[in-house]
């Protein structure tokens, strides 16, 4: 691992985008700053502009009215950018895979690297999700 | 020629005074985290910011001046390293510098502000330059009462204009800060200096809130660590000058080391301090504060100076 990625995982600017969502997750992320969670310890921390975001979250469902934006906001990110949907509507749609606006799960619209499922996610959960999807893999043992 | 290019480059500019203010803005972060009772960034927090962002893709705007837009953050890293170098010169005791220096200063501390202004201006983002406009009118509210204690603290010193010389004074006849114009003088410049730096109560030119971080909001990549590591310069350089220009200056020979450090830390304490227990004023707020308190207390502080109080 060269120090160019060490240091992308040690400091990782979250940019946070709401693509439709009932404000849940978009809450529960906001506890991750809080003391009992404290994510600056990590080195993270939430940033107003999508130039400065190494990682965008997304919360919500896709729906047709925002899908253009997501895209847009996903094409101004300056590369590397880690995409990490969290809650159910981004992952699955959720209960709102059958509605009418529905635009797909967010791994149609954009490449999509974390999921991290529930409604809403726990902040352990995504501090989790966070961690495993940045620490190298364990590797694989074969099952006699 | 060959010292004044290890000096701009290595000992008291770009890489020392980098590497000192890295170390200032994590105990910046770390003392705001302790603050809120959290567990804060660990020691290589700057350094990892830093490096991270010169490793990302740079964007340029595509509505905007792309030249300024580039220079703009490479103007501002030479301009706090040049005022790095003329305020640690003197303040460290390695050289005297010159008749009139703390003028020059005063101009070069200016210049990462101005440059601000023209790389938010020049990416063509409406939020852009609206922090650009704060920016300006904070730079009009400070300078005055920045000047006016610089003249109480010249007319103190028996009039000399030379940093060295203005230390040398405290050395022979105790630090101004044990006078009541020096005390009135110091609130009035950590005010200034808060503004300067743009920390919370007068950071309203990079408001996160509500317009995105401002002036910085369409750098990315490395010209954003460009903005990064001025921000950091300037978080060593104001405190130093502050230093010098109440506390007597800093030494870097035997134990001294320790009773400079202690002065630098009581400055950049106090600076989070205030940032931490204030919540941000409006940008008119901020402005009838300056020209109306501030420069009532420069003024008084100028008074008291002619007195010899």
């Amino acid at each position: 691992m060269g120090i160019k990625e060490f240091c992308f995982k040690k400091s990782l600017w979250v940019f946070h985008l709401s693509a439709g969502s009932c404000n849940n997750c978009d809450i529960e992320i906001l506890d991750l700053l809080t003391p009992r969670y404290d994510v600056e310890r990590f080195g993270m921390k939430l940033v107003g502009s999508i130039r400065h975001a190494d990682v965008l979250l997304v919360t919500g469902i896709v729906t047709n009215k925002t899908k253009p934006r997501v895209l847009e906001v996903y094409e101004q990110a300056p590369k590397p950018i880690i995409v990490i949907a969290v809650g159910a509507c981004p992952c699955t749609g959720g209960i709102f895979a059958s509605g009418y606006n529905f635009a797909g799960p967010l791994d149609k619209v954009i490449p999509v690297d974390a999921y991290i499922p529930g409604c809403p996610p726990k902040p352990e959960a995504m501090l989790a999700g966070i961690m495993k999807l940045l620490s190298p893999p364990a590797p694989q043992q074969n099952k006699a | 020629m060959g010292i004044e290019i290890f000096y701009f480059l290595i000992f008291p500019g770009l890489l020392f005074s980098g590497i000192i203010g890295g170390l200032i803005s994590w105990v910046d972060r770390k003392i705001t985290a302790r603050v809120q009772f959290r567990e804060g960034p660990p020691l290589f927090q700057p350094l990892y910011d830093v490096v991270k962002l010169l490793g990302k893709e740079t964007i340029v705007p595509l509505h905007g001046s792309v030249t300024t837009f580039i220079l703009a953050p490479v103007f501002a890293l030479f301009g706090a390293a040049i005022s790095a170098v003329f305020i640690l010169l003197p303040v460290l005791g390695l050289e005297t510098g010159f008749a009139g220096d703390i003028i020059v200063i005063v101009y070069l501390l200016n210049i990462p502000s101005f440059t601000y202004i023209m790389g938010a201006l020049a990416s063509g983002n409406p939020l852009a330059a609206v922090g650009a406009s704060r920016e300006m009118k904070l730079i009009l509210s400070y300078e005055m009462p920045f000047l006016l204690v610089l003249i109480a603290i010249i007319i103190k010193s028996g009039m000399t204009i030379s940093l060295s010389q203005i230390i040398a004074y405290q050395a022979a006849n105790g630090a101004f800060i044990g006078s009541l114009s020096g005390i009135i003088g110091f609130i009035t410049v950590l005010m200034c200096i808060q503004a300067k730096m743009g920390l919370i109560p007068f950071d309203m030119a990079e408001g996160e809130g509500e317009i995105c971080d401002g002036v910085i909001i369409e750098f990315s990549g490395s010209i954003l660590a460009f903005f990064k590591l001025t921000k950091y310069m300037m978080f060593f350089a104001l405190p130093a000058l502050v230093t010098g220009l109440f506390f007597g200056g800093l030494s870097l020979s035997g134990i001294n080391i320790l009773w400079s450090i202690l002065k630098v830390f009581v400055v950049v304490l106090l600076m989070t301090l205030l940032r931490n227990t204030n919540p941000r004023v409006r940008i008119e707020q901020a402005m009838k504060f300056f020209w109306l308190w501030m420069n009532l207390f420069a003024v008084i502080s100028i008074v008291l100076a002619l007195l010899g109080i």
